[in-house]
């Protein structure tokens, strides 16, 4: 592997800034890696080597005529095939969308582009952001860089494989249940979900509109506070994205938490709860504790409603945002043979279209919604949703931050829960509720169980952001750097079977 | 067509409920949730944008203009205004609803429980209003093949430039009480709101652009019950003539399915421009619509400052207005009701504003124009004249260069498009003739009829008729009577 | 409460979706499974709680009306399945509006 690539992403800007090393040089390295590993990961759905390599030469050019630029400024990044960007296909991992070229731009993605980031791909990720294990993409499985036979978490499979195999030193991606923490958590990368209105949606592919929320991946909790700072702020084309501004980021990284109080969610351990995941949250609750912070357990009695309340909510919300998709002014159309009428035409394009487990949501929340059912349904979930808010505002009186492990357990194979919904879902379990209260939190890596990662949840008030860095900074493990050299890191570099 | 009692039989044997559903399109610059221009026509797709056409990714972003003014037309019909209220998304399938959603209100609209005074023969009648509510238009269908409809058609296209116009909806309670004048109310009810919405400056309301649209609901129950009927829904009334046609057409259509002993079908039925209305395709079961508050808007909270900052810039409340420009242009209740009668009050109050005499402008609008726009079967204000001509035509009157006889042939040259007033005119040389060439044909006429100017002499007044009648003959009517009779009377002086 | 092939089949057509009756016969119990698992949400929604449609309570985000440029034509056509004239075409309409 070409060292360039082990350098953290503000090292890369920072030596681009410098002269040192040049945009060209470091987006040549990634697209090499890719070449190399791709094959076997599959994180990417397509590549835009042409551009990118135009992007960063006049990134370059830039730097060279003295031009003051962004720390990210030249630095490679692979964004979720969710988010809109002119050139390149958006499919949502779909196909329904196979082929969609959309014509705008996300936010997000302009706010990248303005930045001078650099932008080389698309990643593979489930069907419109639904599953665990990116699994349910409609083109391609993604695997896990720590072993191949297994899952590398969804929705943002993609987003984490390829920074875990040192494909790109940044990611964007989205959550809306847990997909960029549960992927993070799985493959040993920092994954954040911001405060939900934070980053914009305009341009990002609806799953879940009162949850979703674009957030950056990165191997470190500076890059991805960097990453963070680039992409947020006020979008008045998103009328939930909020006014104020998130406080510094960059500048919480090593601030530390002595004299923290930091809460254990007591409801989420113990049955269902892997061993070797619990085990590596309590060293990492020691070294909390041993720089500074005092742990307490808190209870959040109604979290254990919150998997019940989302799994209303949420396919309530994709059953009317997926309507769209049909066949009338993009993606694909089946069955159109001149006899069939457009309603035919319509159920035969979205039945082929749409994937097991999209259909099986859609039909969900076409239920939760119908008439004679919705009050019990999604009116009482939406209830559920104000009393985990107000578990989150009772817990933050008395603590800094509530934690919890990540997922219960680590990476499973391939294929082990695709006949099991409500196990899959279950890996979301305490992700959940923060989606559901839109307040911030992030997994970071704490260590291996079985020699898969294991992440650690940081949960904190909306708008305090800053807080997630605070603690992610003091676990932070060079735990990919165990991975690099081992047989499961040769594996990479095979040839494609 | 369907077996029909006559009215009357009807409405001695069955109430007649009304509910209306009005929908008007405002005139804010751009629409509702997106920066696209809002304007009627243009080539197609080419007012549209990622947010109104439905795109992956968009997100919609309400209009200011369009909430105040929506919040101004709730106001001006006594509705309560929601101090906190949120959109909600209806969910059905269709391919000139870009996102195979609306977004709309559901049970938290803008404006609630207000109502509408309206007047039919002298009388008033309260028309209770449930809600007016916010809403985005569909795009525009056309079918082809077939015979253009929708039924038999070969294929659609889809044009989504109409896609996300701002609509307000305005929907009665049940109107009842109203009796026989049953339609004559709907249709006053929907005039009443055309002005009201045309005076708040919202909407251009033009019923022939569909800039209004109305669903004319209607039930029958027996004198006396207290149980509503079975109703039926009119949809493509689209003119205050077919609202008060459509009604009378189903009454009588209702009345004969009842008094047969038959059941009436709650359906929705089409206005045919024949005169009689038609079932619609039935869907196969009731539309499910799955409503639920949409979550890519945040709620509606007007503040009470905002509100009555709204209420005190409202132009004057109808009735009230009606009142006043009768007392200022000194017409009796009889002249009053024929212009409400005629839907003339508007006209003639611009007709006036652009500087005609009221009785002058009341003349020519409830005169020649009302016969035009009736031979022409369109409303009155779609006759092809505007109130700026009339004063101007009035004023072409005023100065002598037009008799009245002279203005009818005005008036038809513009209603047919040939321009201006003034242009036609021109165009059709129709000015009062004065000076020598009329002298001489005051001469001619007198030498022509000796026995006339004779009997003048003698004191036989009347005998003058015929020598004017001769002078505007051979001046093809292009003088003025009352001049050319003074023009003799000096000659034989 | 069980949910019967009948009624997933209702709602897929509500939802247009074609289902195989193969996809109808695994999606039935698997939905009944799931429901039967969401269901306890309704244990703890008392009438006395407010319910949430968002995340956080802002109010009245409005945008001036202001004419923004619309894309063209040719952008707004691009990814039509099929086009005509300047529109979008689609098979024949059987429902009405």
């Amino acid at each position: 592997m070409n060292e360039l690539l082990k350098l953290s992403a503000a090292e890369i800007g920072s030596k681009i800034a410098a002269g040192s090393l040049t945009s060209v040089e470091i987006t040549k390295a990634c697209f090499e890696q890719i070449h190399a590993v791709d094959a076997q990961v599959g994180a990417f759905l397509c590549l835009d080597e042409e551009r990118a390599l135009a992007a960063a030469a006049a990134i370059d050019a830039r730097i060279a005529a003295g031009e003051k630029l962004g720390p990210l400024a030249g630095v490679p990044i692979g964004v979720k095939d969710i988010f809109c960007y002119q050139g390149l296909p958006t499919t949502c991992g779909s196909r329904i969308l196979e082929g969609w070229m959309p014509p705008y731009n996300s936010t997000v993605v302009d706010r990248l582009l303005e930045a001078g980031l650099v932008i080389v791909g698309k990643l593979n990720m489930d069907e419109f952001a639904m599953g665990s294990s990116t699994e349910t993409s409609g083109y391609q499985l993604t695997h896990n860089p720590w072993n191949l036979g297994y899952i590398p978490g969804g929705s943002s499979g993609g987003c984490a494989a390829a920074l875990a195999s040192y494909q790109v030193p940044l990611t964007l991606g989205t959550d809306t249940g847990g997909s960029i923490r549960q992927p993070a958590s799985v493959t040993g990368v920092v994954g954040v979900k911001p405060t939900y209105g934070s980053n914009s949606r305009y341009g990002v592919l609806a799953m879940a509109s009162s949850l979703d929320v674009p957030g950056p991946f990165a191997r470190n909790a500076r890059d991805a506070a960097l990453l963070q700072e680039v992409i947020s702020g006020h979008d008045p084309m998103d009328s939930t994205s909020l006014v104020s501004e998130l406080p510094g980021l960059t500048d919480a990284v090593g601030k530390g938490v002595d004299g923290w109080k930091i809460g254990v969610v007591k409801e989420f351990g113990g049955d269902g709860y892997q061993p070797g995941v619990e085990s590596a949250f309590k060293e990492a609750l020691a070294k909390c504790e041993r720089a500074g912070a005092e742990i307490v357990e808190v209870s959040c009695p109604h979290f254990d409603y919150a998997l019940a309340a989302y799994y209303l909510i949420m396919p309530s919300e994709v059953s009317s945002n997926l309507a769209r998709y049909d066949s009338v002014r993009y993606g694909i159309r089946v069955g159109d043979d001149g006899t069939r009428s457009m309603e035919e035409v319509m159920n035969l394009t979205r039945g082929a279209g749409f994937g097991e487990e999209v259909k099986r949501r859609i039909i969900l929340g076409t239920y939760a919604l119908s008439a004679g059912y919705y009050d019990a349904y999604y009116g009482s979930a939406q209830k559920v949703r104000t009393l985990i808010q107000q578990d989150f505002d009772a817990a933050f009186e008395k603590v800094d931050v509530l934690v919890s492990p990540t997922s219960p357990t680590v990476a499973w194979k391939l294929g082990e829960r695709m006949d099991d919904p409500l196990a899959m879902y279950k890996a979301d379990l305490c992700t959940i509720p923060s989606n559901m209260a839109g307040n911030s939190a992030a997994s970071f890596p704490i260590g291996l169980s079985d020699g898969l990662p294991v992440g650690f949840q940081v949960m904190a008030p909306a708008l305090a952001d800053d807080r997630l860095y605070r603690v992610g900074a003091v676990l932070e493990e060079p735990l990919l750097d165990s991975l690099v050299g081992t047989s499961a890191w040769d594996a990479l570099y095979e040839e494609a079977k | 067509m369907s077996e029909l009692v006559s009215y009357d039989e009807a409405v001695a044997a069955f109430e007649p409920v009304l509910g209306l559903e009005v929908h008007t399109e405002l005139n804010t610059k751009t629409k509702m949730f997106c920066g696209c221009q809002n304007s009627f026509g243009g080539e197609p797709n080419t007012h549209t944008c990622p947010v109104c056409l439905g795109l992956p990714g968009s997100l919609p972003s309400v209009n200011a203009k369009a909430i105040e003014s929506a919040i101004r037309i709730g106001l001006a019909l006594n509705c309560s205004i929601a101090s906190w209220c949120r959109f909600a998304r209806k969910n059905y399938f269709y391919p000139d609803m870009a996102k195979d959603y609306q977004i709309s209100q559901y049970d938290e609209p803008l404006c609630f429980d207000g109502y509408l005074d309206v007047e039919v023969d002298g009388e008033t009648y309260r028309v209770p209003i449930e809600r007016a509510h916010m809403e985005e238009d569909a795009g525009k269908l056309t079918h082809v093949g077939g015979s253009g409809r929708i039924q038999g058609a070969d294929y659609s296209l889809v044009d989504y430039n109409r896609a996300g116009t701002p609509l307000i909806e305005i929907v009665t309670k049940p109107v009842r009480g109203v009796g026989a004048k049953a339609p004559q109310v709907a249709k006053a009810y929907v005039a009443a709101l055309r002005d009201i919405l045309r005076s708040l400056g919202v909407s251009d309301v033009r019923m022939e652009q569909a800039s209004l649209r109305c669903d004319a609901n209607v039930s029958l129950m027996p004198w006396g019950s207290d149980e509503l009927g079975t109703r039926t829904e009119t949809k493509n009334v689209n003119s205050l003539r077919t609202v008060e046609a459509a009604l009378t057409y189903e009454i009588r259509r209702q009345g004969a399915v009842l008094l047969s002993g038959g059941k009436v079908k709650q359906e929705t039925r089409h206005w045919n421009e024949n005169g009689y209305t038609l079932p619609g395709r039935s869907k196969e079961e009731a539309e499910d619509y799955r409503y639920f508050p949409e979550p890519d808007l945040v709620p509606v909270a007007p503040s009470r400052e905002w509100v009555d900052q709204l209420r005190a810039s409202l132009p004057e409340p109808p009735a009230q207005r009606r009142a006043r420009l009768q007392g200022e242009w000194g017409l009796t209740d009889l002249e009053m009701r024929d212009i409400l009668g005629a839907d003339a009050l508007e006209l003639i109050a611009a007709t006036v504003e652009a500087g005609a005499a009221p009785q002058a402008a009341r003349k020519w609008w409830l005169g020649e124009l009302n016969r035009l726009a009736k031979e022409a079967d369109v409303e009155l204000d779609a006759v092809g004249m505007s109130p700026v001509q009339v004063a101007e035509l009035q004023a072409l009157v005023d100065a002598g260069t037009l008799t009245d006889k002279l203005a009818r042939q005005v008036i038809e040259g513009v209603v047919a498009g040939e321009g201006t007033p003034a242009e036609v005119v021109e165009k059709r040389g129709l000015k009062v003739v004065g000076g020598s060439a009329l002298d001489d044909a005051v001469a001619a006429a007198l030498e022509a009829n000796p026995s006339a100017v004779e009997s003048i002499k003698a004191g036989r007044q009347q005998a003058i008729g015929a020598l004017i009648g001769a002078v505007m003959k051979s001046m093809k009517g292009q003088a003025d009577a009352g001049q050319v009779r003074q023009l003799i009377m000096e000659k034989l002086g | 409460m069980a949910l019967s092939t009948d009624e997933v089949a209702r709602l897929a057509a509500l939802a247009r979706v074609d289902l195989s009756p193969e996809e109808l016969a695994k999606l039935a119990p698997q939905l009944d499974v799931i429901l039967d698992a969401v269901a306890r949400v309704s244990e703890i929604a008392g009438d006395d709680i407010k319910p949430s449609s968002h995340a956080f309570e802002i109010t009245n985000v409005f945008r001036p009306d202001e004419v923004r440029p619309s894309i063209s034509q040719e952008a707004a056509l691009s990814g039509a399945p099929a086009e005509e004239d300047g529109k979008f075409r689609v098979p024949r309409i059987l429902e009405e509006d």
